[in-house]
């Protein structure tokens, strides 16, 4: 089992993230996903003879922002180095990386734990490198074809330390590391679309040991939900081995989410042999200080430091500043909303549970939502102004999804008004203690419950519009007279 | 340091490189030549020297992130051993 009470399972996790700059690592072809095939390469990325490769300058910024949101160490001199090994989608016959000395060394990301704690994961280092083309396989007799748009797109390696120790610790990290990203706008995070890669390093150990046992490499994990199951029956499949008296092979296995198994790729792989060597192109890359520090000040608020603003200055709950910063655009859905003047509370309330429930339901993301931060700031500006009660609220809303109009003119067009004039609800309160003679009779025994009813009853025939606590006052005040 | 008929081997199959028996023994004795002429640095003290990767004393340049390449992908297929709908054709990869 995952939480096995004799073994523990340690993952490590190489997350490779595709870097949003407009053009390659090495030279001015696009990086557009979904081109016709070979349309955006040239000499360079496709390794002809004699070419020379020039470092795309923004690239460069985003690893300096991704090192600084981790709190990494962003190395004044940092190397390029060619691992070299041969495959049809590689065209030069090596991949330009980092080795001994990559861009970030020694960051950390802090995951707050379903159990309220929170943990500190290390990030060993990050490194900038090429990506592969793409080679088609299926449905072609006896050849493979080769695409060669997405070669020299930039990447950004990013290696945790060994710290996770669960699934569930490993998807809390993913996560956490994709909404940096997309905070940062490095990365767009897309899993399914390979623009956020992850392998997952696991093994298993005898709780208390201190060793690390055997670690396998698991690939092939396109969204983050295969990478937990992925990761539990690696787990399962070690502890299994090991309790059967058997031994782990230091391997990689290629996870396959339909069977819902994972299989050895050994054999089909042959020693890894890289012999890397600094990449004579490309001469050292220093960062100044100044570079460092001109970035720093150029990032945005991240996820951390914003959750802790909204339950500091706020007040919204550590869980609500969770949920609404889980995302830039949940972020600034929430601000937008709080700026036409919506109480922040409220309208944390109004996101999390109308607007999210919604949204889940239909399928879409925040960002897609047919009511703007402006409509909803403006519904509970409704409500707080007393022009509308919170129950109005919920129906002006679900029309305001449906037709995409402005609060304002739904409750206009349906007199959905609440009704605070004393008379209109005074003459509504008359009418059902005269329609209601035994419950009035029972209130005036003792039995105040009813009181609720007789409530419901003046807001029905008001059809929900009069102002709940004039009601009460002045229906308190016949019912005691 | 002198290298084993192994090595050769080994070091022939990461280049790709098919060598007959009769090639590997030449091919032992010239590495080895060439690997003691570089052990001959040994018998310096480098405790003090920086690692060097670069001869040229020079930052790396870096380009603005622009796209300036157009489609170019006739001309380059062109130069293909084979190519099929636009993409490049190689030998079955077994996957």
């Amino acid at each position: 089992m995952a939480n096995d009470p004799l073994y523990e399972t340690i993952i490590g996790l190489e997350v490779h993230a595709q870097m949003l700059t407009r053009s390659k690592i090495f030279c001015g072809c696009s990086t557009t996903f979904g081109a016709e095939a070979n349309t955006q390469i040239c000499p360079v990325c496709a390794a002809f003879p004699g070419v020379l490769p020039v470092l795309n300058r923004e690239l460069v910024q985003m690893a300096i922002k991704t090192g600084l949101a981790v709190h990494g160490t962003i190395r004044e001199r940092s190397e390029f180095a060619r691992k070299n090994y041969f495959y049809p989608d590689l065209p030069a016959g090596y991949q330009i990386s980092q080795f001994e000395l990559p861009i970030i060394e020694r960051g950390e990301l802090t995951l707050d734990l379903e159990s309220g704690e929170k943990k500190r994961i290390g990030i060993t280092r990050i490194h900038m490198e090429v990506d592969a083309g793409k080679s088609l396989h299926e449905g072609i007799q006896g050849a493979s074809w080769i695409d060669l748009n997405r070669t020299g797109t930039p990447l950004l390696e990013i290696v945790s330390e060994p710290d996770l120790r669960s699934s569930r610790e490993a998807g809390a990290y993913l996560k956490k590391l994709r909404s940096i990203l997309r905070y940062l706008q490095v990365c767009d995070g897309n899993m399914e679309e390979g623009s956020f890669r992850c392998d997952a390093n696991v093994s298993v150990r005898r709780r208390g040991d201190t060793r690390l046992g055997t670690r396998t490499e698991l690939k092939n994990l396109n969204s983050i939900r295969n990478v937990m199951r992925a990761i539990d029956f690696e787990a399962d499949r070690q502890i299994d081995l090991l309790e059967s008296g058997g031994t782990i092979v230091q391997e990689t296995r290629l996870w396959d989410a339909n069977l819902n198994t994972s299989r050895s790729m050994r054999g089909k792989e042959e020693a890894h042999d890289y012999r890397y060597f600094p990449e004579p192109d490309l001469p050292p890359l220093v960062i100044t200080r100044e570079r460092i520090d001109a970035v720093a000040r150029q990032l945005p608020e991240l996820p951390d430091a914003k959750a802790i603003r909204f339950s500091r200055e706020l007040g919204l709950s550590e869980y609500d500043a969770g949920v609404l910063t889980s995302s830039r655009e949940m972020a600034s859905f929430f601000e937008e909303t709080v700026q036409q003047g919506a109480h922040p509370k409220t309208a944390a309330n109004w996101i999390t549970v109308e607007l999210l429930g919604r949204l889940n339901r239909e399928g879409l993301e925040i960002e897609q939502s047919a009511v703007t931060p402006r409509r909803l700031g403006r519904l509970i500006g409704l409500i707080q102004s007393g022009d509308i009660s919170g129950k109005i609220a919920k129906q002006v809303f679900e029309l305001m999804f449906e037709t995409e109009a402005d609060p304002e003119r739904i409750v206009a067009e349906r007199g959905l008004k609440q009704v605070s004039d004393t008379g209109a609800i005074e003459a509504a309160v008359d009418k059902v203690l005269a329609e209601n003679p035994t419950q009035v009779q029972q209130y005036r025994e003792g039995k105040t419950k009813v009181a609720g009813f007789l409530v419901g009853q003046v807001m029905k025939a008001t059809r929900g519009k009069a102002n709940p606590a004039a009601v009460n006052a002045i229906l308190q005040a016949k019912l005691s007279g | 340091m002198s290298i084993q008929a192994e090595t050769v081997k080994q070091v022939a199959v990461l280049a790709r490189l098919q060598l007959d028996d009769q090639a590997v023994p030449p091919l032992v004795e010239q590495l080895s030549n060439i690997l003691k002429l570089v052990e001959q640095l040994n018998e310096l003290d480098t405790r003090d020297v920086v690692p060097m990767s670069h001869a040229l004393d020079m930052p790396i340049p870096e380009r603005p992130d622009e796209v300036v390449n157009t489609n170019c992908k006739d001309a380059l297929l062109a130069n293909a051993p084979d190519s099929v709908q636009g993409y490049f054709q190689v030998p079955k990869i077994i996957e």
